[in-house]
């Protein structure tokens, strides 16, 4: 299982052991990532698993697709390597991934 | 002080709230009552892709066993709390258990309307509210079978379009004269109609439901209207009713829904509740109001769970909804009842735009249809009362953003 690292709004790094196939959303999530809200369960409709992918890693994931870019262009300080969690499905290249996760989730 | 906080209902709110209070520090005695024997779940993927099988019941999991574990939550599964008394500030459960609180969240949730039609007792009808309603469900839904749905709601409609994905024959019956009328604009409704009409689902409308026949099980529907329509297996999605009988019995004010203030708190100071069972006032839309959705219990019972441990934040957020049907993704944001005009932004032919509702020139709810953009900026304009340009807002070219009306500025002093 790829090894992954949440950067929580308070600084706090947290390295999760995430199953290949589940999203990088469900993997914090289940693992009580602290700032990863996910309301909608993953169907893009709610903008509350936002993070920030580390430059590295950007460029090596599919894409946004149009309905993420639409979500993102509202939420909390988004940037240039804004994703939502939920669109990220965890493959095993994944090993050391970094994601920072924004201080605030939702449509601002 | 508080040294127990007992939490009545393991539905979205309830496991919101227990998750809070720890976040924020409570250390005492805390239990989570469930009526279901399931860890918490999420609901909204039961009608989509957990009826579909795509999901697993693990994924439908807020958290799995170690973190109630690790956070010292008691779960009590499978457990219904049946008495409430007040003055003796305790709670008795199915299995005689006794629990004595010094803070109660409600958290009780809503049950699926029943019919009440000749027949509505025959077997082979399916309600769609828990995990455990799926299973019959999905035995049913083979490839060719018959299945009739009666309601154009969101229930009605996402496992329509799940169950014509597995690849049945899938007709649904709404009372209204459009589906989703009670929640979308009519341009709204029609674009879902024809959607689901492509895809080979025979949408009837106007359709009364007079009675169910068959021998011992469901075989066909009949309608006022004098037509009859063979089912397989038949799927009611009527509405949901919120679930009071505990709080009611213990005395506490209900009309539709649990009565609280706009700090979740009951006419009992220990008691609070939270989510789809309350009905509660919003600041926002300066009305009472009952909201079935995700967005409600989470923010609502997060609020409470603030408010038990007494620091007095109001409830006071925009609410949001979401349907996914095939490919189609509804957004709403705001509440639209009582609106002066609808704005349409873009063209339904286009399989996406939106539709504005305006109070005065008042942005107050947005229904976009494949349109995230109109729908999260909706959600900020609609909080902050964002005053709108009609002759822009029209204009599907430019954002919802730009849209707002020149702001009135004001003379207040800068300051030094």
């Amino acid at each position: 299982m790829p090894r992954i690292t949440f950067i929580e709004p308070g600084g706090l790094r947290r390295v999760i052991e995430a199953p290949v196939g589940i999203s990088l959303m469900e993997a914090a999530v289940q693992n009580g990532v602290q700032g990863i809200l996910a309301l909608c369960g993953g169907a893009c409709a709610c903008g509350t698993c936002h993070v920030y992918v580390d430059a590295e890693w950007f460029s090596r994931l599919q894409p946004r697709e149009e309905m993420e870019e639409g979500m993102l262009e509202s939420a909390w300080e988004p940037r240039g390597n804004s994703r939502l969690s939920c669109q990220i499905h965890i493959t095993a290249e994944f090993e050391g991934l970094e994601v920072t996760v924004p201080q605030r989730q939702g449509a601002m | 002080m508080i040294s127990t906080i007992v939490v009545v209902g393991g539905g979205q709110a309830g496991a919101q709230a227990v998750d809070t209070l720890r976040r924020e520090g409570f250390a005492g005695r805390l239990l989570l009552i469930c009526d279901e024997p399931a860890l918490p779940y999420q609901r909204p993927p039961l009608s989509k892709k957990y009826l579909s099988g795509e999901l697993t019941a693990e994924r439908l999991l807020f958290r799995h066993r170690a973190f109630y574990d690790e956070h010292r939550i008691e779960l009590k599964l499978g457990s219904r709390a049946m008495t409430l008394d007040p003055r003796a500030r305790r709670v008795e459960l199915d299995n005689g258990e006794a629990l004595t609180y010094d803070r109660l969240l409600l958290c009780l949730g809503a049950t699926a309307r029943r019919l009440t039609c000749p027949g509505a007792d025959l077997a082979g009808q399916h309600y769609l509210r828990t995990v455990a309603d799926v299973t019959p469900i999905r035995a049913a839904i083979k490839p060719g079978s018959r299945v009739v749905i009666i309601g154009g709601g969101y229930i009605g409609l996402e496992t329509a379009a799940t169950c014509r994905h597995m690849g049945c024959e899938v007709t649904v019956l709404e009372l209204a004269d459009r589906v989703m009328n009670r929640v979308v604009a009519p341009s709204v409704s029609e674009f879902f109609a024809q959607e689901h009409r492509a895809q080979g689902i025979h949408i009837l409308c106007n359709m009364r439901v007079t009675r169910l026949e068959g021998a011992g099980r469901v075989e066909r529907v009949v309608c006022a209207d004098g037509s009859e329509t063979a089912a397989d297996a038949l799927i009611v999605g009527v509405g949901a009713v919120a679930s009071t009988t505990l709080a009611s019995d213990a005395g506490l004010p209900c009309n539709d829904g649990i009565l609280v203030d706009e700090y979740c708190r009951t006419e009992d100071e220990a008691i609070f509740a939270a989510g789809d069972c309350t009905n509660h006032p919003s600041l926002r839309f300066g009305r009472r109001v009952r909201i079935e959705s995700v967005d409600n219990a989470f923010e609502q019972s997060k609020t409470a769970a603030l408010n038990l441990l007494d620091r007095k934040i109001p409830h006071d957020r925009v609410p949001w909804f979401w349907s996914d049907q095939f490919d189609n993704k509804l957004l709403i944001a705001g509440l639209s009842q009582d609106y002066d005009r609808q704005v349409l932004r873009g063209e339904p032919a286009s399989r996406s735009f939106s539709v504005c509702y305006l109070k005065g020139d008042e942005l107050i709810a947005v229904e976009a249809v494949n349109h995230s953009k109109d729908y999260m900026a909706a959600r900020k304009l609609i909080a902050d009362r964002a005053r709108m340009n009609l002759t822009k807002l029209a204009d599907a070219n430019l954002s919802l953003k730009e849209a707002v009306a020149e702001p009135v500025t004001r003379n207040t002093p800068t300051g030094s």
